[in-house]
């Protein structure tokens, strides 16, 4: 292994680091509030099919991000809405939002696009990298905004009144509502969040790493965010780090299956589950110390 | 007296999962609306493709019987306080065991035990990952499903492929084949295998001391334990049932689909029942016999997609596009209350 692949395993964790980062703190807002929501799958496929549609109507990569945002956060407010306000089930919700996701985009290709399962983006829609070498590794700006909304995550969770109230409704809601703060908007609050955290990470799938809408673009990241925020401990900045790592894991695949001599010896579909069996390693291992928020998933109804 | 406050019980869950039904079939119709195409047309050919026919009956209810099975897998992990999501896996698995054993033993029985067993292993990790490391089980079969995926990818276009057709791997040899129940249809003995199934897991959960134990783990895990029942084992028992159904859905499905008989290229022919099953599943309410219903309704939408595809020129992805919404609908708690409060409200 030398420089160069150094340098381009290193990028590529990185940019598969940022849909996983991004998703995953949103999932830690929302159970620090006691919130569960399976369905980020679902939301991650609608805004990267919609954040694709929206650069290109505008020809520009940012409106694609801002209106996977705002696809992510009316899923958001029906996923709150059911949840928060009217006490459902947080699991159910989710399966349907990620089967219809799949569903949707695989319909949305063909009759928007009237292409089978795969959608190229132009390169106006696309966002332009931060840098760029002759071996076509970049970097995209939207890593250096991750690492921020890492950072920026912690510091409002574990900083700063509004994130103790978040934690607050998650972890003991009668004693929070006993002190006057409005559990259920708190609570809300924290799923619109994560959902448009969600909705970027999609569009940044369509309009930034991939550059392609296809029928099943999200491969499961949606579910590894959430592995990843129970490797997290509910902690932003350690869910960074996680993403990074299964980053790694999914470049390191790509990586073997390219080397000659490794992908003559192993079939390449082994290493294909490399993310997925290193997800489970992890989650297994890590499990028995992680404690999620006393509330998460539990309807708060005042009494 | 007794029998009647029972049906009662059951009215109130049917009129919900009716009205989901029908709050997916309108919003489908606004997303077709807004997509461009007609929505009469496009629900006529769903229609005709699907229930006008004694063809069209045949495939609705061969559509129906992966349908019913992968339904059962997620409605007893429902039923035991468990969302098992992993049976899109184990159909992979299952129709891949029934490919590779029918080649050495020849027959039908072996090939369904195949899948049966092969079910009941692949399911196996992740209860062990749940009872005794914690791991939820949304996690780990979505993982394990993947894993499934290029696993049984390998295994068909590497191992088992048919030399003489690169699409797919080796048939089912004719010996080992469900028969079919209506002549030049898909309808075949493994809708029978299904609707048997269903029956038994019936019996199995309201009618033996294992199915009460499993219930009663799902309904109060508390009181179990209280009451001597060992909730790890009900965990472990719900995921090896689950899979058993799971895994004779695969075997079924390449047993009984004429004319291919095999798994086809990127296991196209195998793939999404698992996910569809969930529906099925949350549709019929977690209960067997709901499901055999919800079943044959998800089956005549998909039998009915080919047609609407064809005649009104509508995506067939589009039936996903109404299951997804079915199933939101489903997840509205109290929806018939809300519908009655909101019309009250109007004539007020």
């Amino acid at each position: 292994m030398n420089e160069t692949m150094v340098i381009s395993l290193l990028l590529g964790s990185l940019a598969a680091m940022v849909p996983i980062a991004l998703t995953s703190i949103g999932a830690v807002i929302s159970e620090r509030a006691g919130v569960v929501n399976i369905g980020y799958e679902g939301i991650l496929m609608f805004a990267a099919f919609f954040g694709a549609m929206f650069a290109e109507l505008a020809g520009n990569g940012w409106v694609g991000i801002l209106g996977g945002a705002f696809v992510g956060l009316l899923f958001g407010v029906l996923h709150g809405v059911l949840t928060v306000y009217l006490k459902g089930d947080h699991v159910i919700p989710g399966i349907g939002l990620n089967l219809l996701g799949y569903g949707a985009v695989a319909f949305g290709i063909r009759a928007y696009w009237g292409t089978a399962g795969q959608h190229q983006v132009p390169s106006n829609a696309q966002i332009s990298p931060l840098w760029m070498d002759a071996f076509g590794n970049s970097l995209s700006p939207m890593v250096p905004i991750t690492i921020a909304v890492a950072i920026i995550a912690w510091w409002v969770l574990f900083k700063t009144p509004f994130g103790l109230r978040i934690r607050a409704v998650g972890e003991n809601p009668e004693a929070a509502d006993a002190l006057g703060i409005n559990v259920e908007l708190y609570r809300f609050t924290a799923v619109l969040i994560a959902s448009a955290l969600a909705g970027v990470a999609g569009a940044y799938l369509s309009v930034d790493w991939l550059g392609t809408v296809t029928k099943t673009i999200a491969a499961g990241r949606g579910f590894i965010a959430l592995a990843n925020m129970v490797f997290s401990g509910w902690n932003p900045l350690i869910a960074l780090g996680g993403a990074f790592l299964f980053g790694f894991f999914d470049n390191f695949a790509i990586y073997i299956q390219n080397n000659p001599w490794l992908a003559g010896t192993i079939p390449w579909q082994f290493i294909a589950t490399l993310p997925y069996v290193v997800t489970l390693i992890v989650v297994a291992g890590i499990i028995g110390r992680a404690r999620p928020p006393k509330w998460d998933g539990r309807p708060y109804k005042r009494e | 007296m007794n029998l009647k406050n029972e049906l009662r019980g059951y009215a109130k869950p049917v009129a919900e999962s009716v009205l989901a039904i029908l709050i997916g079939a309108f919003i489908g119709a606004l997303v077709l609306w807004f997509s461009g195409y007609s929505p009469f047309e496009a629900y006529y050919w769903l229609i005709r493709g699907s229930l006008t026919s004694v063809d069209g009956i045949a495939e609705t209810l061969a559509k129906s019987a992966p349908l019913i099975l992968t339904a059962i897998t997620f409605a007893i992990g429902a039923r035991t306080g468990l969302f098992n999501i992993g049976a899109e896996g184990t159909v992979y698995f299952g129709a891949m065991a029934a490919i590779i054993v029918t080649q050495y033993l020849q027959n039908p029985i072996a090939g369904l035990l195949a899948g049966l067993l092969i079910g009941a292993l692949w399911a196996l990790p992740a209860a062990v990952l749940k009872v005794y490391r914690g791991v939820h089980e949304v996690i780990s079969t979505i993982m394990f499903n993947w894993i499934a995926f290029f696993l049984v990818s390998w295994l068909a276009v590497s191992v088992y492929y048919n030399p003489k057709d690169p699409n797919s791997t080796l048939p089912i040899p004719p010996s080992a084949r469900l028969p079919l129940l209506v002549k030049n249809t898909s309808l075949s003995w493994a809708f029978i295998v299904a609707i048997l199934s269903a029956i038994i897991v019936f019996i199995v959960m309201w009618h033996t001391k294992l199915g009460y134990e499993l219930r009663t783990s799902g309904q109060n895990p508390r009181a179990a334990e209280y009451g001597g029942i060992n909730p790890k084992r009900s965990a472990i028992w719900s995921f090896v049932i689950g899979g058993m159904t799971a895994g004779l859905a695969g075997a079924g499905l390449v047993m009984g689909t004429p004319p291919s008989y095999a798994i086809t290229q990127g296991l196209a022919n195998v793939y999404g029942y698992g996910f569809d099953g969930i529906g099925v599943s949350l549709v019929g309410r977690n209960h067997p016999l709901g499901i055999i219903f919800a079943g044959i309704l998800f089956g005549a939408l998909s039998a009915g997609a080919t047609a609407m595809q064809q005649h009104a020129h509508v995506p067939l992805e589009m039936i996903k596009v109404i299951e997804g919404i079915i199933i939101i609908a489903v997840a509205v708690p109290g929806l018939l209350d809300l519908f009655a409060r909101l019309f009250r409200r109007g004539e007020a």
